[in-house]
């Protein structure tokens, strides 16, 4: 078993905001765009170098994404920086027809998603935004896990032809995966090797998964642990290869589980290899105001509610 | 292009546009016929257009338009300016076209910029076109077209707003006046006021084009709009229109915002307006 471990925990939004710099410096084309939230998406050292590639646009997320979608004929690659629920769920019209269906290579970047947004309570937490985003046709929709990868996957989908939904998060997690790592675009990345179960994880609960998969060992129960940063295009592959060993999988996302990975590794599941499944996800519920701890134990999202999934999938292989 | 040829070329663009609804029985006839002597004089005198189509469109003028349900007209002026043939406007709303009923970039047909269908975003896209314009250097305009009926949307007051505060003064955004939208009158529907007033408030130079519909009286305002850009502020346009200009019994009503006329209407229609150029 592959160990891992961590020097320092930091958000996913600053790995954005470091990979948002070294795009302004390597890549002319690059320009951001912000909704009265710079401090929050980490968007201040960009600005600082390029201010004349970066349009404040004030609280007004419609004029935003649009605006995007105007900035790309002419050759701009734009960023834009709002909250997941505000980059989502309020321009759903505007990203649908302005940038996916007109095919504009716009890069919607996408913090404080899911239940870790915190003390702000339901009104931000967004947790269908994977959901409506991947429905939208030629849309990638990448949910990352640490801030390195997060980096990474910033600096990556620059070089990407087309529209992507980048989403990350508010809270310090652990930064466990490596520094120089090259991000690549729909391809899952295997933890840990296992023969029992798969644990397939997205954005803040692949470190639980990583958790859970020591706790399981002390159990006996060997559990791969696929890192699915990619929700579209899924990694068809990397999942039935892994289920074909195990026989079982869980899914584990900070999401609902109306639309999110689990529904997607269903789908692929059902098409190719029926499969015992069980989902750590919310429940089709909001959230609400606590502490980002304190809600991901509450619904269910972390290592505990992963290790007891599995012995639940593992009891109807 | 001489006004001579402008009048003819009106005129077959108002027979294409008629033929185009009446085939496929759907589609936006009153919107069209009202910005057709607009949109002929726009792509033939007013703008700086390179040869062929490329996304990107640098080093020329680029026209979004935001109200996309009067596609019947933009196709057939996208038709007759060389973008695409002409007697592909046969294919207008039918499978596998490229003249989807509302116009889209996703056919891959030249001319076209942006989706639009979906009301209140193009005023937005136009900016930021504009503002990439200024970003290469690129000193060419940016016009759009956009519906009054369609100013109801609120993403065009973010936009508004936005483009005076951001000194966006390379863009030309005309609305067409017409006073019409689906429901009825504009001022029954929603009363929006002096939209003068409301563009002046935001800090728009405005230009208002009595007839919208005469050829000379765009050429006029449409050069005064260009004299007006790059003096810090964003040109707004007001071209009174009359909804399905042309055609007797189309005019004075809203009827027509997106009804088809059926054979004998046709016929009619077509005999107020004889072929010019010829029909595809």
């Amino acid at each position: 078993m592959k160990t891992y471990t961590y020097t320092e925990k930091k958000d996913t939004r600053s790995g954005f905001g470091a990979g948002l710099t070294e795009l302004g410096r390597t890549n002319p084309n690059v320009v951001a765009l912000c909704a009265d939230l710079i401090g929050s998406l980490k968007m201040n050292q960009f600005i600082e170098e390029n201010p004349e590639r970066f349009f404040q646009i004030g609280i007004a997320e419609a004029n935003m994404m649009s605006i995007a979608a105007g900035l790309t004929i002419g050759g701009k690659i734009p960023f834009t920086g709002t909250f997941a629920n505000f980059s989502t769920g309020r321009v759903y019209d505007q990203i649908r027809q302005s940038i996916a269906y007109s095919d504009k290579n716009v890069k919607i970047c996408a913090s404080h998603a899911g239940l870790t947004l915190g003390e702000d309570g339901a009104t931000h937490q967004i947790l269908e935004d994977i959901g409506l985003m991947k429905m939208l046709p030629g849309m990638v929709v990448i949910n990352t896990c640490d801030y390195n990868q997060t980096k990474a996957a910033t600096i990556a989908i620059a070089d990407y032809e087309g529209p992507v939904y980048l989403r990350f998060g508010r809270p310090a997690v652990p930064v466990f995966t490596p520094e120089d790592q090259v991000f690549e675009i729909g391809k899952a990345i295997q933890l840990q090797e296992g023969s029992d179960v798969t644990i397939v994880a997205t954005g803040h609960l692949v470190w639980e998964a990583l958790e859970a998969a020591k706790v399981l060992h002390e159990q006996g129960i060997s559990a791969e642990v696929i890192n699915i940063h990619t929700i579209k295009p899924l990694d068809d592959k990397a999942i039935l290869d892994s289920v074909a060993k195990t026989g079982c999988i869980v899914t584990a996302e900070e999401h609902n589980h109306l639309g999110g990975l689990g529904e997607s590794v269903a789908r692929v599941l059902a098409l190719h290899h029926p499969t015992p499944q069980e989902f750590v996800a919310t429940n089709d519920t909001f959230g609400e105001s606590g502490t980002p701890a304190q809600l991901m134990e509450k619904y269910g999202l972390n290592s505990d509610s992963i290790v007891e999934k599995t012995l639940k999938v593992i009891k109807r292989k | 292009m001489s006004n001579k040829n402008l009048h003819d070329l009106t005129t077959q663009v108002r027979r294409d546009i008629l033929r185009m609804v009446h085939k496929v029985n759907s589609g936006h006839p009153g919107g069209s016929l009202g910005c057709t002597e607009f949109l002929v004089t726009l792509y033939t005198n007013i703008m700086n257009r390179k040869e062929g189509f490329d996304m990107d469109g640098i080093d020329e003028d680029l026209f979004f338009l935001s109200n996309g349900h009067i596609s019947p007209v933009f196709y057939s002026v996208l038709a007759h300016s060389g973008y695409f043939p002409v007697k592909e406007l046969n294919t207008f709303r039918l499978l596998n076209s490229r003249l989807q009923g509302h116009p889209t970039t996703h056919e891959g047909l030249p001319g076209v910029r942006i989706a639009s269908g979906s009301l209140g975003q193009g005023l937005s896209v136009a900016i930021g076109a504009a503002q990439t314009k200024k970003l290469n250097n690129d000193s060419n305009l940016i016009y759009s077209l956009l519906g009054d009926g369609e100013l109801q949307e609120g993403q065009n007051w973010e936009a508004i707003m936005y483009a005076s505060a951001k000194k966006v003064d390379n863009l030309i955004a005309t609305i067409d006046l017409n006073g019409k939208q689906i429901d009825g009158a504009t001022d029954d529907v929603l009363p929006m006021g002096s939209i003068k007033g409301k563009f002046e408030a935001f800090d728009w130079t405005v230009i208002e084009i009595e007839n919208g519909n005469d050829i000379e009286a765009i050429l006029e305002g449409m050069a005064t709009a260009k004299a007006a850009t790059g003096k810090g502020k964003p040109v707004c346009v007001l071209l009174k229109t009359m909804m399905g200009n042309g055609v007797d019994f189309m005019m004075h009503t809203h009827a027509w915002h997106g009804k088809a006329p059926n054979d004998d209407q046709l016929e009619n229609a077509l005999n107020q307006n004889p072929e010019t150029l010829g029909d595809y």
